[in-house]
């Protein structure tokens, strides 16, 4: 009978699947997404641990104090969390505008040619080391500043708080420059990447009811790849909160809250990079590790903002 | 491809001295200061020339690594540009059961530096004023406090740019440690510290941010060890001491420092020597100590660092001058040549 030359599938043995590869392929997968998890409990593990004489010490009021003593062994992480936000916010300002603009021309205007070519500088940008940023920033972003575009703000826009003030160079503005330059390379390669996801047909849609090469691209090229774009933000947002090195090099390091963007500040990666191999008593240390610890639940704040942001958006359901 | 080659090559190659060379040699490791790096790397090799089977590895992870490192048991001894305080030696001899010996190495001292525009000639600056222009009373360069010290220089009606370092440093704990013997103010509202709450400035990373920043900024000022001054060829001013004359920092002026302070100096060698007595003393000066176990209980380790501090005290003394270190004074080392024999 016909029946008969069905073979019946028995269940492969354990062995035989082994073999078959499945089983050392699902662990050896297993082990390393388990190994992110791990190294993350870990880290947390450790900065809660090594931070707990700060923790006993100060409590929520390390959070909204502003003195960073170590004379005193008083320390407070607030002007420290203001410079970090600040900066990043000032250096987004900046880059998002930019890139997602370069990332619109590179995808849908500029010649294939080109956008490619421009692509691999933005690449090479993102691989340049944030030390050789530094050094750009203090050899000639800091002194434009300071004898040009600081006084023409001041000029300008002195009325407002944010550009009063003695005029160093060194400060907020010049870190969110330099931290603009930073996050600009990743938001526009990942953004142009998702733009040139966009399936054609989009683009011929919109085109075919009339609608301009514009009109096409900000209305049903953009919106589409939204979450890319999103994406990209908020990885350029990651960069500009944990950057150290650059931003060291041109804040300024000074613990205090000033609404000027003209003034010297701090940030949280700064202050650990700057004090953490010197750093004298228990309490201090446990403080800079409390600081990276701060830094750490930021970082899950945002990023879980940026999750709530992106699930709002996609029920809306103009993309994936 | 080359390359990479080339580079492999040369990794399995020193991988191999590095090993061979540890298998031949006693390997004692130490950590600490930054500061005296460059003539504690001299010290150690020529040590190492001269008796092969010791090898002396320093690491320069700072002061505080240093103590931290010791008090920790990962290196055989420490080094640090401030005396260790009478808790941290007590959390020593409860840790390790040992209690560590300060041994002065050699000399530094701390030079303020400035960019003043019109301003060419050498300045002079009292105590108050240094610690007026950093507590930020003082923010003219035309003030009285510094114009009175300098007859004859124009300075201009211009607000004083301060610049300070960001990172904790020995360099900073010797300046606030000096301005606090000289300065009540500074005394009661900063203190002596490796991080002091700066009450004005900018702050920059390490020697090379403080000089950097002072060279761009007009009408700034900031302070820099002694020997980053000289070797990167820059001008500085000097510094009234406690006999009230204005002295210049130099290697000679320096030691001198050292030799003020030798009469009243304790049996342990913790000391400040800044503000020291003398006419030619330099007053931002220090020492550098190594921190050296009193039980060391491996005799072969014990040997080679006792041979190493008796030679260090002697011909090693010879490599500080040419590395811009000022060498420690006779009377003080006498006293560390009989201190030797309390390592046990």
């Amino acid at each position: 009978m016909a029946t008969a030359a069905i073979p019946i599938a028995k269940p492969r043995s354990f062995l035989g699947r082994l073999i078959g590869g499945d089983e050392i392929a699902f662990a050896i997968t297993w082990t390393a997404s388990a190994s992110i998890l791990l190294v993350t409990v870990m880290l947390v593990w450790q900065l809660w641990s090594r931070s707990s004489l700060a923790r006993a010490k100060f409590g929520l009021d390390f959070l909204v104090s502003r003195t960073w003593d170590p004379v005193a062994v008083q320390f407070g992480a607030l002007p420290f969390i203001y410079g970090t936000l600040l900066t990043a916010v000032l250096a987004l300002l900046i880059s998002v505008p930019l890139g997602v603009g370069a990332a619109i021309f590179l995808s849908e205007m500029a010649p294939r040619r080109l956008s490619d070519i421009a692509s691999f500088l933005v690449e090479l940008l993102a691989a340049v080391p944030s030390v050789i940023y530094g050094l750009l920033a203090i050899f000639t972003l800091i002194p434009l500043l300071r004898t040009y575009g600081e006084p023409f703000l001041h000029n300008t826009l002195g009325f407002l708080p944010f550009f009063q003030g003695p005029m160093y160079g060194v400060g907020y503005l010049a870190a969110g420059l330099i931290l603009a330059i930073m996050t600009f390379p990743f938001i526009i390669s990942i953004s142009r990447e998702a733009l040139m996801d966009v399936p054609n047909d989009q683009r011929e849609a919109a085109l075919a009811l009339g609608a301009t090469k514009w009109e096409a691209t900000w209305q049903a090229v953009v919106p589409f790849a939204r979450l890319g774009i999103l994406g990209s933000v908020f990885l350029g947002l990651a960069r500009a909160l944990g950057e150290t090195m650059a931003v060291t090099m041109v804040i300024g390091n000074t613990p205090t809250i000033s609404a000027s963007l003209f003034s010297p500040g701090s940030t949280i990666a700064a202050s650990i990079a700057n004090e953490f191999a010197e750093a004298s008593g228990d309490v201090y240390l446990a403080s800079l590790i409390l600081l990276g610890l701060v830094l750490f639940l930021l970082t899950i704040v945002i990023n879980g903002l940026a999750r709530l942001l992106i699930l709002a958006t996609t029920k809306k359901g103009t993309s994936v | 491809m080359s390359r990479l080659g080339l580079r492999l090559c040369v990794g399995v190659a020193s991988l191999t001295a590095l090993t061979f060379g540890a298998l031949a040699a006693q390997t004692i490791t130490a950590a600490g200061a930054t500061f005296p790096a460059i003539i504690y790397g001299k010290w150690f090799e020529q040590f190492r020339q001269k008796d092969p089977s010791v090898q002396i590895n320093y690491q320069a992870i700072g002061s505080g690594g240093g103590i931290k490192q010791l008090t920790a048991g990962t290196v055989d001894f420490g080094a640090s540009d401030k005396p260790m305080s009478d808790e941290e030696i007590a959390e020593v001899v409860k840790q390790r059961k040992f209690k560590p010996l300060h041994f002065p190495t050699v000399l530094g001292a701390v030079v303020p530096i400035y960019n003043i525009e019109g301003v060419t000639k050498e300045l002079k600056f009292t105590g108050d004023a240094l610690a007026g222009i950093f507590l930020g009373t003082v923010t003219k360069w035309n003030d009285k406090a510094i114009a009175s010290a300098n007859p004859g220089v124009k300075l201009p009606d211009q607000a004083i740019t301060v610049v300070v370092r960001s990172d904790s440093s020995g360099t900073s704990f010797v300046f606030t440690d000096f301005l606090t013997k000289v300065n009540d103010a500074w005394k009661n509202k900063v203190g002596a510290n490796a991080a002091p709450n700066w009450p004005v400035g900018l702050r920059a990373k390490g020697s090379e941010g403080v000089s950097g920043q002072v060279k761009q900024l007009p009408n700034s000022i900031g302070y820099v060890e002694l020997t980053y001054a000289i070797q990167n060829n820059m001008g500085y001013g000097s510094v009234q001491n406690s006999a009230t004359k204005f002295i210049k920092a130099e290697l000679a002026s320096v030691t001198a420092a050292a030799a003020g302070a030798a009469a009243s100096m304790p049996e342990d060698f913790r000391v400040s020597i800044t503000n020291a007595p003398g006419a030619a003393a330099y007053p931002i000066s220090t020492f550098t100590w190594l921190l050296i176990p009193d039980k060391i209980s491996d005799p072969t380790k014990k040997k080679a660092i006792t041979e190493f501090l008796s030679w260090m005290l002697t011909t090693g003394q010879q490599s500080a001058a040419p590395l811009h270190y000022a060498p420690l004074p006779k009377q003080v080392i006498a006293k560390e040549q009989k201190a030797i024999s309390l390592i046990k």
